[in-house]
């Protein structure tokens, strides 16, 4: 099963401090001990917000606000794709990370096509899903 | 924190940190049985002691500790037998001798190669297949022997005497604990890569049973390659195996129906590929040819495997180019499926009286007499020609020869399908 782990951003992360050195080679240390496990499929950092923007969607057009965002804790700051056997080994591997006193984690399981077997029985929704992003694909690489 | 919280973790911390750990032990005692006999003592203690004391601020760490602790008194205790054996005049061989090196140095010989040592261990050739897959999954891949029976449709005592047996054999056989060196390395690396990827096939099209694949193994097997590119990250073919299991598990997603059916590869839907798996895929791939191993057989299956993944739909597929890496590949490993596969991209490359040019010949071969693919594929290219009733008999012949339910239907279904074309 894969997990996502999102890692909140903070004041430094918003304000564009970059990581120390010493933080930077214990996170390349604990990077290379994900992959040589065969555990990390992918992850990234994130620039803080902002560089970024939110488009909201209302009754008319949406709207586009532009960062920065006021509730640090609530942003992203990266994520990590992790492939585990289970939960728990998911979170074993977090602790591991070397964070220092007052990082959140968040750890949030990804859907495979499998888990909406229960709201979708025949696969109808899924087919017709894919039927049309089919048809999107298609229709981008005639242009 | 609550036992059962603490017994969760233990379990994690076992599936992350046992193979690192068995194989630390196997360098100390040489020999991989008794090493996951001490790492299982560990875990034993670990459960023993946790759930009062607290987890351990570095639980990977404590596990080898206790572990190594109690390989030092199991040496020790062994080497009180043998001088208790020299004092009452036995002969002891002298290579027993070799056996227990100096304990302390043995302990303290930081070397990273452990895994790659137990890895080359398991997948020792004195072993049956079978008990190669068992191990492997077992040992480095942090199976239970009950997972593994799962996985293969096989009852758990068979697995579990069968690891007990593969244990025994390379104890007997004294099959040291090391990486090979050489032009016995080459040879060696391709029993390994041999045993992962049949794990991974196992996963990508269950032999028997009524499911069509079974991911979990995938998983695991992909797993595996990923460490072992890790362990050896100059070794071409590596690279090459994990591309092709790579792209591969990228269509996993779209290779059954709603109800479980399979699709063809030409039939599925591209958008559910999984592009990041692609994206490692191609990586792997790109990594295998600078190190100049575009002509490995690995290598070979994955940019096959990629000339798909780059067609943004089935028309697109650049069936020339792939029937020139088919050719490569019967060169590098010439076999009667490698041909059959060809025929399948010269027909579409060139049409399909092309392809039963080829598959006419491949008719004789003995080798191939029992494998459903030959009078599915015939039954193909014979449809596409418009011979119907021919096509229906190969048809029926291919759904006669398959063991798998799901592939059954299908190929009732096209035969079925020829009549009503009519």
């Amino acid at each position: 099963m894969r997990f996502m782990v999102i890692v909140k951003a903070n004041k430094d992360s918003e304000a564009g401090i970059l990581p120390s050195a010493e933080l930077l080679t214990a996170m390349g240390k604990y990077n290379e001990e994900l992959v040589k496990a065969g555990v990390m499929l992918s992850g990234e950092g994130l620039h803080p917000s902002a560089k970024g923007a939110r488009i909201r969607f209302g009754a008319k057009e949406p709207t586009v606000i532009d960062g920065p965002f006021s509730e640090a804790k609530e942003l992203v700051a990266g994520f990590w794709l992790f492939q585990v056997k289970s939960r728990d080994e998911a979170i074993d591997w977090i602790k591991r990370a070397p964070f220092g006193e007052g990082a959140e984690l968040e750890l949030r399981q990804v859907f495979d096509a499998e888990d909406f077997a229960p709201v979708d029985p025949t696969g109808e929704l899924r087919d017709n899903e894919a039927k049309l992003r089919a048809q999107l694909e298609s229709g981008a690489a005639k242009k | 924190m609550i036992a059962s919280d603490t017994h969760r973790t233990i379990n994690a911390v076992w599936r992350i940190e046992s193979p690192r750990l068995i194989a630390g032990l196997a360098r100390i005692v040489r020999d991989v049985g008794l090493a996951e006999e001490l790492a299982q003592d560990a875990l034993v203690a670990a459960l023993e002691q946790w759930p009062t004391s607290g987890i351990p601020d570095n639980p990977g760490a404590w596990l080898m500790g206790t572990a190594k602790h109690r390989a030092i008194d199991s040496l020790r205790r062994n080497k009180r037998i043998e001088r208790k054996h020299e004092e009452i005049g036995h002969q002891i061989e002298a290579e027993r001798e070799l056996t227990v090196p100096d304990i302390e140095a043995a302990i303290d010989d930081d070397v990273g190669d452990d895994l790659l040592r137990l890895v080359f261990t398991s997948c020792h050739p004195v072993l049956s297949t079978e008990a190669r897959v068992a191990l492997t999954l077992r040992l480095l891949g942090g199976l239970t022997t009950e997972e593994i029976a799962r996985a293969f449709l096989v009852p758990e005592p068979t697995v579990a005497q069968r690891i007990v047996r593969a244990k025994r054999t390379l104890a007997e056989a004294k099959v040291p604990f090391e990486v090979p060196r050489g032009p016995e390395l080459a040879e060696r690396v391709s029993s390994v890569l041999a045993v992962i990827y049949l794990i991974f096939n196992e996963g990508y099209s269950a032999t028997a049973g009524d499911d069509w694949m079974r991911p979990g193994l995938c998983e695991d097997a992909l797993r595996l390659g990923r460490i072992l590119v890790g362990l050896m990250p100059d070794q071409p073919e590596v690279h090459g195996l994990v591309s092709l299991m790579e792209i591969q598990a990228s269509r996993l997603g779209a290779r059954v129906g709603p109800s479980g059916e399979p699709i063809r590869l030409l039939d599925q839907n591209r958008a559910r590929w999984n592009h990041m798996l692609i994206r490692r895929g191609l990586g792997a791939l790109a990594r295998a040819e600078e190190l100049g191993g575009a002509n490995g057989a690995y290598a070979l299956q994955a940019a096959i495997a990629a000339v798909h993944a780059r067609a943004k739909t089935a028309e697109e597929t650049d069936w020339a180019r792939m029937a020139g890496l088919y050719a490569q590949l019967a060169q590098v490993t010439p076999s009667p499926v490698v041909e059959l596969n060809r025929a399948v991209a010269v027909s579409m490359a060139f049409g399909p009286a092309e392809g039963l040019v080829i598959v006419d010949e491949l008719m004789q071969e003995a080798s191939l007499e029992r494998y459903h693919l030959l009078p599915s594929v015939r039954g193909d290219f014979l449809e596409k020609l418009g011979r119907l009733d021919e096509a229906r008999v190969e048809f029926e012949r291919a759904a006669a020869l398959t063991r798998n339910a799901r592939e059954r239907d299908l190929l009732l279904e096209r035969a079925a399908a020829t009549n009503r074309s009519k």
